[in-house]
């Protein structure tokens, strides 16, 4: 008993050290940046283009975009897996960057927790933009993020053995079914798909759901149902190897270009790397609908750039250009070609077809393509984690589709 | 509960020693200062308050980083699993109480029950494979042979590997189509067509528990070949002198000599073990439909997939209390062995 009255005095003052401790350092967060409000020299962003070729294009077009605007360019690159993370850390702390670009299905997200500046504050044009590029972008009707250039995926095939099994390229699932039979012999598969518990395996499997008239919002429905028998039917009859369950996109285009799947579904960043092979060539045709009349509807992919709050009028202003610029006309087309995207302006987007009719079939998609956030906003994470694990439940046989679905909307 | 019994036993002592205080005071008479304290002079008292206080500075340090780094961590945890914590608390700092609605939802998910089955048995698995391997190839090793050393050294890479890159490798090794694993089952003719390692619900967990295995095999093996060499070379002289060899040796000698750094080994392994994420998510993500979901990594799922921070922190606090009670184990071990 005795003890417990020494020790007190010491615990209170080193309770008081610990708190103060906090407070001191936040105290010096708080006057770090009230300070500058003269003029903008140097302006922050952060994005996830780490990796050769795309981190030097992005970084190319930022530091253009900065010289534009008068400003340097502080650039910070981080792994895609940490971007949220580190922004979600950042906006506690209050040091968001200037300029944050985000993947779309994440902006919602981060646009609803109020960390954003909508675009229209600074009279940024979102005129000409596709549909899909906009509602990705959008949240609660106002316009917080603007994409250069977007993708999405499509049916790669392997044009030489295509041609010696005799197959065309298949557009509706009838067609892809019996293509995908014939085309697999011994080590060779005639399809290959990524069906992993992430969110990849859900991406890959949206074409089929949505040309078919599915919809995220209930997934316990029949044309889900019939678009989910399809991936499970190419499973079971071995056309798919049952890999598909684990694979990444990146493994499915290595099992590709290995030649051990004669099709697959990938989306245009694969090329640089398919084209690295000279002996391979390859074609590439919409992922195909259930019946001809079906328009395919196509999940939009891209990354938004956006203006974080960060309490700095002037500096906001001009990221504000720095994000203008990023998306001219210009840079749209800059980028598309060298990282093998899509303008996501709908004028440019037809010009770029003519240029590039290596691209013409996911120029074609993206007038169509659907953001995955669209409907569900910041309701589409735990959706998608539903999508993902009825796809898992069917592939695996533990339930059928139609089942595998129920429970999973009902979960 | 082994926590509450030691504090009452010492309440008890305490109390006890209390009474004997009165008693000896009541019989020194009606003179209430105790003997000693009246002897100590004002300046003694107060030097000796000093040694008090820089005491306690040396140990300042070590509270604050303690409270820092491991207190405010784990009170932030238990206070966000009762909270809406969501994307939008980390902008604006408000997250709304919501009782314990984290944790009905948390336990009642189906879930739950697989990934409560899917950790105790990769809990069981890996410890049972790595303590089992890991001490034959110790007691391997107390031989002396050429080589020795090098080979010693050769096994404690799986544990020098980054994680991530170990369980890139093995991704590749038990490919399905392609893996080297198959490959050599093949060429042995054991299977003609390719084992779905890690894409089968039936076989993922022990494939993940197997790679698990290889990783954890280094550390017991290290500490339990330590625990060997401390075994004096006379118990075994003495005992082969008595006709304890081999098996005999290992059971009357080793083991009983080893026991309090087995309890260590295995105690630590299950805590270790009990929180494994990146080999699961490199590996198998969890998957094939849950089959190797633990509560580790549905707790990872929840908060950075799904941004259900509160939810996420509940089962993080689920998964610290099964660790808890295996802490305090360790606890009670490590002390039994300092006092025998």
């Amino acid at each position: 008993m005795k003890s417990a009255i020494r020790t007190r005095r010491p615990l209170a003052l080193a309770v008081a050290a610990l708190v103060g401790l906090p407070l001191a350092i936040s105290g010096c967060g708080t006057t770090a940046s009230a300070s500058s409000t003269d003029a903008v020299k140097e302006i922050s962003v952060m994005d996830y283009y780490n990796n050769e070729p795309d981190k030097s294009f992005i970084g190319d077009a930022l530091t253009a975009c900065g010289t534009k605007a008068g400003v340097t360019i502080k650039r910070e690159t981080v792994p895609g897996k940490s971007l949220i993370s580190k922004v979600l850390q950042q906006s506690s702390s209050k040091t968001l960057p200037d300029v944050l670009m985000l993947d779309n299905p994440d902006l919602q997200q981060i646009a609803a927790t109020g960390a954003l500046a909508p675009l229209s504050d600074f009279n940024i044009s979102t005129t000409d933009f596709a549909p899909g590029v906009l509602s990705a972008g959008t949240y609660k009707d106002k316009v917080y993020g603007l994409a250069p250039t977007v993708n999405t995926i499509a049916l790669f095939y392997n044009k030489d053995i295509l041609a010696k099994a005799g197959v065309t390229p298949p557009t509706t699932w009838d067609e892809l079914k019996a293509a995908a039979t014939k085309l697999t012999s011994g080590e060779q598969y005639g399809l290959a798909f990524n069906a992993n518990p992430t969110y990849e395996g859900t991406w890959q499997f949206l074409p089929v759901m949505w040309s078919n008239g599915g919809d995220e919002k209930n997934i316990d429905t029949p044309e889900t149902a019939q678009a989910l028998q399809l991936w499970t039917d190419l499973v079971k009859d071995g056309s798919v190897s049952s890999s598909a369950l684990n694979w990444t996109q990146a493994d499915v285009k290595d099992q590709f270009m290995a030649g051990k799947a004669a099709m697959m579904v990938n989306g245009p960043w694969q090329i640089p790397a398919l084209d690295k092979n000279a002996a391979l060539h390859y074609g590439v045709v919409k992922i195909p609908v259930r019946d001809a009349s079906q328009t395919a509807v196509a999940p939009l992919g891209g990354e938004v750039w956006t203006v974080p709050q960060t309490g700095n009028k002037a500096r906001q202003a001009k990221a504000a250009e720095v994000v203008a610029c990023m998306n001219s006309d210009e840079n749209q087309m800059a980028m598309a070609k060298s990282r093998n995207t899509i303008p996501s302006k709908t004028t440019l987007a037809a010009k770029f077809a003519t240029d590039n009719p290596k691209l013409a079939t996911f120029t074609d998609l993206i007038k169509t393509a659907r953001a995955r956030t669209g409907e569900l906003g910041e309701g589409w994470p735990a959706q998608a984690t539903k999508i993902y694990t009825a796809i898992q439940t069917a592939l695996t046989g533990k339930a059928s589709p139609a089942d595998a679905l129920k429970q999973a909307q009902d979960q | 509960m082994s926590l509450t019994t030691d504090l009452s036993q010492a309440k008890s002592q305490a109390t006890s020693r209390a009474t004997l205080r009165a008693k000896a005071r009541a019989k020194s008479g009606s003179n209430a200062t105790p003997p000693g304290e009246a002897n100590q002079s004002p300046r003694r008292r107060s030097r000796k308050r000093r040694e008090r206080i820089f005491q306690w500075l040396f140990l300042v340090p070590a509270v604050i980083y303690m409270a820092l780094f491991f207190g405010y961590p784990v009170v932030k945890n238990v206070v966000m699993s009762f909270q809406d914590y969501t994307t939008t608390t980390f902008f604006t700092g408000e997250a709304p109480w919501v009782g314990l609605a984290n944790y009905a939802k948390v336990l009642s998910s189906s879930l739950f029950s697989t990934s409560l089955l899917n950790t105790a048995l990769f809990t069981i698995g890996s410890i049972l494979g790595q303590f089992v391997i890991g001490l034959a190839l110790a007691i391997f090793f107390q031989r002396k042979f050429p080589l020795n050393g090098i080979l010693r050294s050769l096994l404690l890479l799986p544990w020098l590997l980054p994680l991530i890159v170990s369980s890139a490798v093995w991704r590749w090794i038990l490919d399905k189509d392609s893996g080297a694993l198959n490959r050599f089952l093949g060429e042995l003719h054991i299977v003609n067509t390719g084992v779905p390692w890690l894409t089968s619900t039936s076989l993922a967990l022990i494939a993940v528990v197997g790679v698990n295995i290889w990783i954890g095999i280094p550390f017991n093996l290290t500490i339990l070949y330590g625990g060997l060499q401390e075994i004096p070379d006379e118990l075994y002289e003495a005992g082969s002198l008595d006709g304890a060899t081999g098996w005999k040796a290992f059971r009357h000698i080793t083991w009983p000599m080893l026991r309090p750094v087995v309890s260590v080994v295995l105690v630590l392994g299950v805590v270790y073990t009990l929180k494994v994420l990146d080999i699961i998510l490199g590996l198998t993500n969890g998957g094939p439909a849950n089959s190797t979901q633990t509560i580790a990594t549905q707790s990872y799922d929840l908060s950075f997939h799904e941004f259900k921070f509160g939810e996420g922190a509940a089962l993080g606090n689920v998964l610290v209390v099964i660790s808890l009670v295996f802490a305090v184990l360790y606890l009670r071990a490590s002390r039994r062995s300092v006092d025998e």
